[in-house]
């Protein structure tokens, strides 16, 4: 049972820091601010996801799952907070997105 | 009454976050939660803005669905990272609900999908960056208004 758990632990770390790399890759890949924010994002939701669901699995039912839990609950209140935050001053600096437009944009 | 679910969840937080279970303990985490439920009231912040409990019967399907919909977006963008096929657009939609709340909350949902950012507001329009044509077909779609706005309950 033990090593179940283990190996479960070492799939959705490995899953959570493949995202990470990969997020970070795109980071400096991408374009500009907007689509920079994308990758931002997905280490924000996939990345934290599939750590704290790893350490669910090392931690069992005890007062600490909870607080992982309350961890990943706040993280996904506030990322997209912050996402929105720095493309709405990326906009109100009046930098426009590259590529296209598709109708009258605010 | 919202008073009181406000004291229930504050107090509810604090019991599981400390984990100590005397009673000097419990006591001072009453006092600092009817403290801070007293400021909540003087300051007139405890409404639906504040304590949005109309969500809650339908909140745990919603955020299933949100969960599922986040991993297979979160798949997709890493697959256009990798094959570098980047053609962002941008693009206004409508939302559909009635309260503020509800708006953030479609807002957030949006944002909070990889692949697409709500990047302005105005009143009910959102201009919303995405990262392909694929990403913006699927807030085109209207799919996540629609449950957001069913989240609501308002309509």
């Amino acid at each position: 049972m033990e090593l179940i758990l283990d190996i479960l632990t070492g799939i959705c770390f490995f899953i959570a820091s493949l995202s990470v790399i990969i997020g970070a890759c795109g980071l400096i890949k991408l374009p500009d601010v907007f689509s920079r924010i994308h990758a931002a994002g997905m280490i924000d939701t996939g990345g934290t996801a599939f750590f704290i669901i790893g350490m669910v699995f090392q931690t069992g039912w005890s007062l600490i799952t909870v607080k992982l839990i309350l961890i990943g609950v706040f993280i996904f209140f506030t990322s997209p907070v912050t996402s929105h935050v720095t493309a709405n001053l990326a906009r109100q600096k009046n930098i426009l997105p590259v590529g296209k437009k598709i109708g009258k944009i605010l | 009454m919202k008073s009181l679910i406000l004291f229930m969840v504050l107090l509810t937080l604090w019991l599981l976050m400390s984990g100590y279970y005397n009673i000097l303990l419990i006591s001072l985490g009453i006092i600092s939660c009817a403290f801070c439920v007293y400021v909540a009231k003087r300051g007139k912040i405890i409404d639906d803005e504040g304590l949005p409990i109309f969500f809650m019967p339908r909140l745990l399907n919603y955020l299933m669905w949100l969960f599922k919909e986040i991993l297979m977006s979160n798949l997709a963008t890493a697959k256009v990272i990798i094959n570098g096929k980047v053609e962002p657009e941008t693009f206004t939609v409508k939302a559909s609900q009635v309260t503020d709340v509800a708006k953030v909350t479609y807002a957030n949902s949006i944002t909070l999908t990889p692949g697409t950012v709500t990047t302005k507001m105005q009143k009910n329009i959102f201009e919303v960056h995405a990262l392909n044509s694929d990403f913006g077909d699927d807030v085109r779609t209207n799919e996540m208004d629609k449950k957001v706005t069913w989240l609501e309950g308002k309509k």
